[in-house]
């Protein structure tokens, strides 16, 4: 036994920048355990930024491959934008959870294991033919084993639980040493605690006691001799909150309602990853949010679609499948020019696909995928904060322009957490727009506003507007079923000018980085942490090298064109095929390189910068 | 329905069947029985006392779905099947409307059949009239789901094999608190059904036997033409025993849980051993039983089978913002947006 004295000195290392991936059965409480770690990181001031990356099995068979869900978190003292390339820590629960995530650990990295869960058994599921913690197979990894399932077991003794009800709990065990270890306290997660198991008092008492036996394990064993501490981040003053793309966008239409005085409506049938955003619309029926859970995708838009011919804010959201469903439906909301936010949450397709994993693959299907010339405007929102602002962007443009929008957010941002800068009310615009009512003469449904081109949104209820609309042809201005060839040619083009007007009416792209130069590298939606932090990189390593990202796809801002043709070389990295860059090559004949994986994973920043280096060193289209 | 009271003080609107009437030119085929529908509709909606703009007629495709453009009142021409879809958002958003939805054997019970039963489980608070010709007529003449076993069609040259829908039995089943039968001809029952549908809180449902004397000419004649239906139908009214016939002396009787037709007078039956029908029961057992009845077998029933007084989805939607509102108070934007923890950078 070794005495205090001989005990090494025990030291404290400052980072500016730490990932931690927890990985383990989807029944670990892997998200939870990240979750936990995000929150307290967060409120202690770090900037933070999530991948949650689960499997769509609710429980694949205990300790099997497909079975993993992980929860990589980054939390800094600096800005950062991505969850991390590679964990600097892995936590595994058992030897699947290591199998499928050592390989993205950096080498030298931390790899701390569950070291009870590696029986034969265990290690057969993973397909390992012998034991890696004994094989030499992890030298390069600084490996922690801890019996963390015996050690939480002793922890909750005397407690009236069976054994796998105490099982269950040494995710807090694990996460108790992770705050240890990067010194956090384990105050909000022993309140949250409190206030989720409060009412089972058993429960909570065994989770506390994990989470205690945790910390206490990092301070009293020699294995860890360095703690480590992040400081906070510099970030710009005001109030923050920790929050996730699908609560941005849920807070982001409720507060656009509020905006719009209007009644909110949402009509959606469940589907991954979109569920969280009618859960969290379910849930605010004291604002008077009428949240719809329909029969089918189809009911589900239908619905939205006569609650807005109602006068109401309506939305419908699902995820790539469901707008398949949705498109009949979107034509009609076209037609008939009325308001209608279209909530694409994107997964990896096609098909059913990979429903948890992320793509953009849709981007194409929102703009093309209906029959007839069919125009909307499409945003997307670049980061889980930014889902808020988008929101209320897509309202406004559905209310002002009379037209259905779609919101294009992807399972990277939806699931994704950030810290978040609460805004003012006060601060955010006005996208109020008013019903029509009573003029002089006949009543015209398709008389247009000179600005704008939007028809009057003229809801039941007020006198003197009874008119009839539909998914017939209209006649332009009267609005009654017509099959005259020229209304149908100048009806298609104002449907097409009213959406191209809008160019004028939105953010011009911006671009951080020269103003021209060697390289720009475009992208739209989640990957814009990935492409910010590569740019970063490559302009302090003296690239010539800017970044746009677009928030409006269609219709693009007015100086995009102008943005592309300023630098010698364009690329653009997407998780799909180059459907940004069909589109841009399209519009405005730029000879753009398209960079796309399609894995189901974000980008790395490192393998964009290494596409943007071989872009500078002449690469063409690989 | 709901009807809207005219405001205290004022007096109650007056309109007449001119009033509903739009400026559009009816394009049916001329001697459609969807004109004869079209009539009395224009004609009952004054009796319910509500201002044409809180009315909204909703429909999908097909011959009935051009229904709301003649009507002066608010409407929509929707997608196929999906009309229910957009009255049951309309409905949500604003309970205060009188909602129609105008539909056909096809676009209820084919491609919309989903919306069909959900939005009569739902009980949403609309009157559905649903137009059944037995054909697909807009695309000139395939089969529909109400088409009979055997029916030779352009796409079933040799003779439908799909057995049709029952559709009262399957709007009861799916728990709809107003199922109604009627037919094109007999204006004064339609009249009268279409009524009774509109006053009543909740989906309703209004089948109306329609005749397309283009596609399927006939498919209703031999029971509803006037020489024979009274011994062919069997008009239903609520507490009074189903008896039918000429002479008035068929009726039906139970047997077990099957029907008979009996003759009053004859085999020692009388009159007290016809069944009293019953509309208002709150279980659906003889309406479902009457749904089954169908010519030749039977007298084809028609009337009002089932009517009865459940909660509709507004109510129960508004009930739960209100004990929502009640429990938590009037949502406030500004605590939603620091739910959770928050902490503040200086």
């Amino acid at each position: 036994m070794t005495t205090l004295s001989e005990a090494p000195q025990h030291r404290t290392q400052e980072l500016d920048r730490v990932t931690i991936r927890f990985a383990g059965d989807s029944g670990d409480g892997m998200q939870l355990t990240g979750t936990q770690f995000t929150r307290t990181a967060a409120v202690f001031g770090n900037d933070i930024s999530t991948f949650p990356d689960y499997p769509a099995e609710i429980r694949a068979p205990a300790g099997s491959l497909p079975g993993v869900s992980g929860f990589q978190l980054s939390f800094s003292a600096s800005d950062i934008h991505t969850p991390g390339d590679q964990p600097d820590v892995l936590v595994a629960m058992n030897p699947a959870a290591l199998k499928t995530n050592v390989g993205e650990l950096i080498p030298g990295g931390a790899l701390i294991v569950n070291s009870d869960a590696f029986t034969q058994q265990n290690l057969n599921k993973a397909a390992y033919t012998s034991n890696p913690l004994t094989d030499g197979s992890l030298k390069q990894y600084n490996v922690f084993e801890v019996p963390i399932s015996t050690l939480n077991a002793r922890s909750a003794e005397g407690l009236e639980m069976t054994s796998r009800q105490v099982d269950l709990t040494k995710n807090f065990f694990a996460l108790g040493l992770m705050f240890w270890l990067y010194e956090r306290s384990m105050d909000p997660t022993l309140a949250w605690i409190q206030s989720k198991f409060g009412a089972r008092p058993v429960i909570a008492e065994a989770n506390t006691r994990a989470l205690k036996a945790g910390y206490a394990y990092g301070e009293t064993t020699e294995m860890f001799h360095t703690t480590y501490r992040v400081p906070r981040a510099k970030l710009p003053p005001g109030l923050y909150r920790n929050i996730t793309g699908n609560e941005a966008t849920g807070l982001g239409f409720l507060t656009a309602s509020k905006l719009a005085k209007r009644t909110l409506f949402y009509g959606s049938y469940p589907i991954t990853p979109a569920s969280d955003i009618l859960h969290q619309l379910s849930a605010y029926k004291h604002f008077g949010v009428r949240a719809f859970q329909a029969e089918d995708e189809i009911a589900a838009i239908g619905a939205a679609i006569g609650a807005s011919y109602g006068g109401a804010l309506a939305l419908t959201g699902t995820s790539g499948p469901g707008v398949t469903l949705k498109s009949e439906a979107m034509g009609l909301a076209v037609m008939t020019e009325l308001p209608l936010v279209v909530i694409d949450v994107q997964r990896a397709g096609p098909s059913t696909g990979m429903p948890t994993k992320v793509e953009q693959a849709d981007l194409l299907q929102v703009l093309y995928g209906r029959n007839g010339e069919s125009p909307l405007p499409v945003v997307a929102p670049a980061t889980p904060g930014e889902c808020f602002t988008m929101a209320i962007e897509a309202s406004r443009l559905a209310l002002k322009y009379m037209t259905p929008v779609v919101y294009l957010s992807d399972a990277f941002v939806a699931n994704g957490a950030e810290p978040w800068q609460v805004p003012s009310l006060d601060d955010l615009p006005d996208i109020g727009v008013a019903n029509a009512e009573r003029g002089e003469g006949i009543f015209r449904p398709y008389a247009r506003d000179p600005e704008t081109l939007a028809r009057p949104w003229a809801v039941p209820g007020t006198p003197g507007l009874e008119h009839r609309i539909g998914g017939l042809e209209k006649a332009d201005g009267l609005g009654n079923v017509s099959y005259d060839p020229e209304n149908h040619h100048r009806m298609t083009l104002l449907r097409a000018q009213k959406v191209a007007g809008i160019a004028k009416d939105i953010a011009p792209l911006d671009v951080f980085g020269p103003d021209s130069g060697d390289l720009l590298i475009v992208g739209w939606g989640s990957t814009y942490g990935a492409i910010r932090s590569a740019v970063e990189r490559l302009q302090a390593a003296g690239r010539s090298v800017a970044h746009a990202h677009l928030r409006h796809l269609n219709p693009f801002p007015a100086n995009t064109g102008d943005v592309l043709r300023s630098y010698d070389r364009v690329l653009i990295p997407e998780i799909n095929l180059g459907q940004l860059a069909m589109l841009l090559r399209a519009a405005f004949l730029v000879d753009a390189i398209s960079y796309n994986r399609v894995r189901g994973k974000p980008f790395r920043i490192q393998e964009i910068v290494d596409e943007a280096e071989r872009v500078l060193a002449g690469g063409s289209n690989a | 329905m709901t009807t809207t009271e005219a405001p205290e003080g004022t007096a109650p609107i007056q309109l007449t069947r001119k009033d509903f009437v739009s400026d559009q030119e009816v394009r049916w085929c001329p001697g459609c029985g969807d004109y004869s529908i079209l009539a009395q509709t224009q004609k009952v909606m004054p009796d319910f006392g509500v201002p044409k703009e809180n009315i909204v007629f909703i429909s999908g495709i097909g011959c009935s779905g051009r229904l709301p453009y003649y009507m002066n009142t608010y409407g929509f021409h929707t997608i196929h099947g999906r009309a229910p879809t957009l009255a049951t958002g309309l409905k949500t958003a604003r309970p205060d409307l009188m909602v129609w939805v105008i539909t056909g054997d096809g676009d209820a019970l084919s491609i919309g059949g989903n919306h069909f039963i959900h939005s009569m489980r739902r009980n949403v608070d609309f009157t559905m009239v649903m137009f059944n010709n037995r054909i697909y007529g807009l695309t000139k003449g395939q089969t529909s789901p109400t088409s009979e076993f055997g029916k030779r069609t352009k796409s079933t040259p040799m003779g439908s094999i799909d057995r049709p829908v029952m559709p009262l039995t399957l709007a009861l089943a799916a728990e709809a608190t107003f199922v109604a039968r009627t037919v094109d001809t007999h204006t004064e029952h339609l009249q009268r059904t279409l009524e009774a549908a509109g006053r009543h809180r909740g989906a309703s449902y209004v089948e109306v036997l329609q005749n397309c004397n283009i596609f399927n000419d006939g498919a209703w004649r031999e029971f509803t033409e006037r020489d024979v239906r009274d011994d062919r139908m069997l008009v239903l009214e609520h507490g009074q025993p189903m008896i039918f016939g000429k002479d008035r002396d068929k009726g039906i009787r139970l047997n077990g849980l099957h029907p008979e037709v009996v003759t009053i007078g004859h085999d020692g039956v009388t009159e007290a051993d016809i069944v009293v029908h019953d509309a208002h029961a709150e279980d659906p057992y003889l309406a479902l039983i009457l749904s089954r009845m169908f010519w030749p077998e039977f007298p084809v029933p028609v009337g009002i089978l089932r009517d009865v007084s459940q909660p509709t989805h507004s109510d129960l939607i508004d009930e739960q913002i209100d004990a929502a509102r009640a429990k938590s108070g009037e949502g406030d934007i500004a605590k939603a947006l620091v739910a959770g923890e928050t902490w503040t950078v200086s």
